[in-house]
């Protein structure tokens, strides 16, 4: 199947990856050829097969107790952060 | 013999006869390390130091008495598996510096068990990939050359780091992980060990998502018997992994050597792929008379979706990576591009930081969850799914284990990749089957073609069975006999 350039920025815009004019071509034509493989998949019958959602063999997964069981890690938490102040992550202005 | 030469079971009984220390052990690794990662690339940090310290506490654990099983055994821990203080990287430029401020599970558990890690190995970038050449950090040497050929060759993926560090005796085993072969197909291009247990059967906890239904952690070594000795310490319930399955886990070891009197091999008919070489399908011949001489009963079975699984896993994987690496913003953690807003920011930061694939995983993946397309791929892949699962099952109705080669070809040249990502996706369909349906399968390598390559046999168990797996691949590696070892290994080459 051919994917065209509006679906595939709207694709990247979605997903946050900045692409330029050829990485969007580059990128239009190996999505194209890999979803066009995909379409094998249009020949199995799949009428009445429920979706399989997970792989785990216990079908119901268990609930924890809503408690609090951990916390107190402001440090452990923003040790990563490229850019803090503070007990803050920091981003760019949002609102003016 | 060199201590780097022996297995785990030999090395954890020559330290408790005190015939070595584990500090002797541990030099003789991290020398070779020295030695070989700077052609191999194996590992993408290496903690001789924390390595050393480990061992000096391990020789007190072992003088004191009583010491559990890997109490001072070097291992490779693939840099997906978050430690403690450790930089982890993912092979990724997004995570930058990223050191965890807490220690997975799975390498928790390994601890608690005594190990010794000497390094985080080299991976494809999140794990995506056949091959190792998407790594941030360099690809990885094979450690094995073609019969007078110098070609570099790529160790698979995308544990190929901790395959090829396992093979040329950088460590004595190390962790992997398979989403849809990334333990297996390694393992058979380096002519080692690899063994994917059970969805659930290990924690995912701390290990860096790919996809969450299919990834699932286990050991890479140089026999049957201490990739055994090496899930026993992974595996375990764990409360904080919901998928993580509540079930006992038995003793692996004793499955060794056990008698495969009355087994039923399955020898689905599907794996027999057109175009298929000679050489593998001698190979995949050979080792179905192995198990018939060993006692097994061999059965001709069929798994009717199996030509779909690719195409699925291409879907629900994709699907799943999306909406995981979603968390990578340039916000909380790792690397960050500045931007005049904030989309720019995150715009930037994940062009810079992802690599081709992960980028091209990432748009698929957001494509098929994206209105209009959910439903005609990713719904239809989830009911596929389905049905390939129901393969599975319908198959071990009627036998216990199915033997299949683990893939398509032997380990191929860092230029001898195809350009085309679909073709190079094909790399994965013999292992992806069993990912998708969340079946254990273990690889074992049996011989080596005609150009002096390793050549590996997949077998694939029922749910929580991986004790008839050991077992079977225990007869399989006994009846091979496979002693060949690669071109660059410790103490062979430098």
């Amino acid at each position: 199947m051919s994917l065209d350039l509006a679906t595939t920025r709207r694709i990247a815009k979605l997903a946050r990856i900045g692409l330029d004019d050829q990485e969007i071509e580059t990128v239009r034509a190996q999505m194209g050829g890999i979803l066009g493989w995909i379409e094998i998949l249009n020949e199995v019958d799949v009428e009445g097969v429920p979706p399989m959602v997970g792989t785990s063999q216990t079908t119901a997964l268990p609930q924890r107790q809503d408690a609090v069981t951990d916390g107190d890690r402001q440090n452990d938490v923003l040790a990563n952060a490229p850019d803090r102040e503070g007990p803050f992550f920091t981003v760019p202005k949002v609102v003016e | 013999m060199m201590l780097t030469d022996l297995t785990i079971a030999q090395a954890a009984e020559g330290l408790r006869k005190r015939d070595f220390t584990a500090a002797e052990l541990t030099n003789a690794h991290v020398k070779a390390i020295d030695a070989l990662n700077g052609r191999l690339n194996a590992y993408i940090t290496v903690t001789a130091d924390q390595a050393k310290e480990a061992a000096a506490q391990a020789d007190k654990t072992l003088s004191a008495g009583d010491a559990p099983t890997l109490t001072g055994i070097p291992l490779g821990i693939k840099d997906l598996f978050c430690t403690k203080g450790v930089r982890t990287t993912a092979a990724s430029r997004i995570l930058g510096d990223f050191t965890p401020t807490y220690e997975s599970t799975v390498t928790a558990n390994l601890l608690a068990n005594g190990a010794v890690f000497v390094g985080k190995t080299n991976l494809d970038e999140f794990a995506m990939g056949s091959t190792n050449l998407t790594s941030a950090f360099g690809v990885v040497e094979n450690p094995w050359r073609r019969n007078g050929d110098d070609t570099p060759l790529v160790p698979g993926g995308s544990s190929g780091g901790s395959a090829a560090a396992v093979a040329a005796h950088l460590a004595m085993g190390a962790t992997g992980t398979d989403t849809g072969g990334s333990i297996r197909q390694p393992a058979a291009y380096c002519g080692i060990v690899g063994l994917k247990p059970t969805y659930g059967r290990c924690s995912r906890w701390g290990t860096i998502a790919f996809a969450s239904s299919l990834d699932q952690a286990g050991p890479m070594t140089r026999t049957v018997e201490d990739a055994a000795i090496m899930l026993a310490a992974m595996a375990g319930h764990d409360a904080k992994d919901s998928t993580s399955a509540n079930i006992a886990v038995p003793d692996y070891r004793a499955a060794c050597g056990r008698s495969l009197k009355g087994l039923r091999i399955g020898v689905p008919a599907e794996y027999r792929a057109p175009g298929m070489s000679a050489e593998l399908q001698a190979v995949w011949d050979r080792g179905v008379a192995m198990l018939r001489e060993a006692g097994c009963e061999i059965v001709d079975v069929s798994l009717p979706h199996t030509k779909y699984g690719l195409a699925t896993y291409y879907i629900i994987a994709p699907a799943e990576a999306s909406s995981n690496l979603a968390r990578y913003d340039g916000v909380r953690f790792g690397d960050r591009r500045e931007g005049a807003s904030l989309n720019e920011l995150y715009e930037r930061t994940r062009h810079d930081g992802f690599g081709e694939e992960v980028r091209r995983r990432v748009l698929v993946g957001t494509y098929v969850l994206s209105a209009g397309y959910y439903d005609a791929y990713y719904l239809r892949a989830q009911k596929i799914r389905t049905l390939i699962q129901r393969d599975f099952t319908q198959a071990f109705e009627s036998v216990d284990v199915l033997l299949t080669p683990t893939a398509p070809t032997a380990a191929f040249g860092h230029n001898e990749k195809p350009e085309d990502p679909v073709q190079m996706y094909l790399n994965d369909v013999f292992t992806v089957p069993a990912s998708m349906a969340g079946q254990p399968a273990l690889s074992v390598p049996v011989s080596l073609d005609s150009t002096g390559l390793p050549l590996g046999l997949q077998l694939i168990g029922r749910h929580f069975d991986e004790e008839t797996l050991i077992a079977v691949g225990s007869a399989l590696e006994k009846a091979a006999d496979f002693t060949a070892r690669p071109t660059f290994r410790a103490g062979a080459a430098a």
